[in-house]
């Protein structure tokens, strides 16, 4: 077979810099990202979508990309956890994982960011979880824990996960316009 | 994972003819299944006619109350349509029960019924297993079957069906519309999932180039009042054990209209026709909702780790009956 239909060309944004490349069709968006773009905050944990460290945003909404093949991606807007910061001024998700202590070992904690800035995403546009009752607004520690349900923490930083996800949560009014 | 060709299709004729023209060809949807198994070996596929690209990204409310959903809908956007959760709260529930919100924001209609068992030994490609590899037997029968079926199961293979949302669509009576080539058709969505038999490797009707393109759900009022209930080993993030889906309309203290699917237990979703049959008219209370749901777990044959599924299955079946007829009681 011709080995050039086992390629694709695609275009990437990634963080808010354009990337042409020439790829294998088998590649996942995890292993692109880490392997061609050199950006390692997103983890393999499993490779299975079973643990959420591999997680970052795509077009706005948080994805396993371990699942994702990168030529399925073409044309979209990805931002990972190297994004979500503006040099040494941290995004406030990061901001309250570090006030409230959130991490362990830390090899989650990219993709627990990236999930919470997805899932106070997702509250504030009225998405329902399976604990949101009726059409009242979600809010509070059991919606971030059945929202946050999709990392695993090793290190079973749990408890303070939940904390700092509901710190950023009381203060998205003040960061919403920077979260892309 | 072996190399392989990847196409986006113009449209569904495209796609469909792509996929028949070619015997290794599979739709991708979300991929989170497909993909999964490429990379365990056992999907092998060497084209992938991408689908989430199709015009098929609607939820249209149809003349005569019914909602008509396309394949390509996201799992995450129809769980928060406004019209699925006032309409058919059932589905939404199911599906918000199901996977994480990373895994929803991909997945697909057409990809979330399609899926594959997760039987421990299909995923191995190492191992035997009659449904990967037809007529090398069933370990599972012998071996790790703790979240395998108690219902429809047969001597080659005893997994189930995972899907949640397959369990509420089977509870609506959904029929799945299906584009195969010859012009399209409608596939009732109980009658979408085969039981296993002695070909256990075919888990649905279709054929090969059969692509899913909409599911429609027929008007029915009773569906305000429904329900999803899963019992799983964590709180989130984990397939059912058993999963129920039930919608009930009670009129003067008697079932008016009842319908009941149960998930987890089988190798499709599974309508409860027998305990539907002995509930309408019946007094809706705790005691007549045991004796019907226990009238369609009398035909369980659970194996040697997995008899726990018939009385759970009870419980969470009565349980739900019972919150949708709005009284206490009932077992806890
Ligand atoms: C860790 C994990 C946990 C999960 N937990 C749950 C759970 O609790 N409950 C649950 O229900 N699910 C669960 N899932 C499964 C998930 O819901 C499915 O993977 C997803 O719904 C599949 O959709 P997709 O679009 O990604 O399908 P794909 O992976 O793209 O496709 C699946 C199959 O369908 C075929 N296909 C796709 N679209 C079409 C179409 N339009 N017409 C014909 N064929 C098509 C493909 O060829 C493939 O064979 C879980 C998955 C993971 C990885
Ligand atoms: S139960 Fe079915 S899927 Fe599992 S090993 Fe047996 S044949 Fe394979
Ligand atoms: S590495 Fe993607 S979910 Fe675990
Ligand atoms: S901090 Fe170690 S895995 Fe979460």
């Amino acid at each position: 077979m011709d080995s050039r239909l086992l390629t694709s060309a695609v275009t990437l944004r990634v963080n808010g810099t354009v990337h042409r490349l020439t790829l294998d069709n088998r590649s996942t968006l995890l292993d692109t990202l880490r392997e061609d773009l050199d950006l390692t905050g997103a983890k393999k944990g499993c490779d299975h979508g079973q643990c959420g460290s591999c997680t970052v945003l795509v077009d706005g909404r948080r994805v396993n990309c371990c699942l994702l093949l990168t030529v399925a991606c073409d044309g979209s807007e990805i931002t990972t956890v190297e994004g979500l910061s503006d040099g040494w001024s941290l995004h406030p998700v990061q901001e309250a994982f570090l006030a409230r202590d959130a991490f362990q070992c830390g090899y989650c904690t990219p993709g627990q960011v990236c999930s919470a800035v997805g899932a106070l995403r997702e509250m504030a546009e009225g998405r329902p979880s399976a604990v949101t009752v009726g059409t009242e607004p979600p809010s509070g520690a059991a919606e971030i824990r059945e929202r946050m349900s999709g990392n695993l923490c090793r290190c079973a930083a749990y408890p303070n996960i939940v904390r700092a996800v509901g710190d950023a949560a009381e203060r998205a009014a003040e960061w919403w316009e920077r979260t892309p | 994972m072996r190399t392989l060709r990847y196409q986006r299709p113009e449209g569904v004729e495209a796609a469909v003819s792509a996929v028949n023209a070619t015997p290794g060809a599979r739709y991708l949807g979300g991929g989170t299944n497909l993909v999964d198994l490429m990379k365990l070996g056992v999907e092998t596929p060497d084209l992938l006619v991408d689908v989430s690209g199709l015009p098929h990204h609607d939820i249209e409310e149809l003349p005569g109350g019914g909602v008509r959903i396309g394949a390509a809908v996201r799992n995450s956007d129809l769980a928060a349509d406004p019209l699925v959760r006032t309409r058919y709260p059932v589905v939404s529930q199911a599906l918000l029960a199901g996977a994480s919100d990373q895994l929803r924001n991909v997945a697909t209609v057409g990809g979330n019924l399609l899926q594959r068992t997760r039987c421990l030994y299909f995923q191995d490609a190492g191992k035997p297993c009659n449904k990967r590899a037809p007529g090398t037997g069933c370990p599972a029968i012998e071996g790790v079957h703790r979240n395998l079926a108690i219902l429809g199961a047969s001597p080659h293979c005893v997994a189930t069906h995972p899907s949640d949302l397959a369990v509420a669509l089977a509870a609506l009576d959904a029929q799945v519309l299906v584009e195969g080539g010859t012009g399209p058709r409608e596939i009732p969505l109980t009658e979408l999932h085969r039981l296993p038999g002695d070909r256990p490797e075919r888990d649905t009707v279709l054929e090969h180039g059969d692509l899913i393109t909409h599911v429609r759900l027929p008007a029915a009022p009773e569906a305000v009042n429904s329900a999803y209930r899963k019992a799983r080993d964590r709180a989130s993030f984990a397939f059912a054990l058993s999963s129920v889906g039930a919608a009930l309309e009670v009129r003067d203290g008697l079932v008016h209209r009842v319908r009941l699917a149960l998930g987890g237990v089988a190798p499709k979703p599974w309508r409860a026709r027998a305990a539907e049959e002995r509930l309408r008219g019946a007094p809706a209370t705790p005691e007549a909702f045991t004796r019907a749901v226990e009238a369609e777990l009398s035909v369980a044959e659970p194996l040697r780790d997995n008899a726990f599924k018939v009385p759970l299955t009870r419980h969470l079946a009565v349980r739900v009956l019972c919150d949708l007829a709005g009284r206490a009681g009932g077992p806890r």
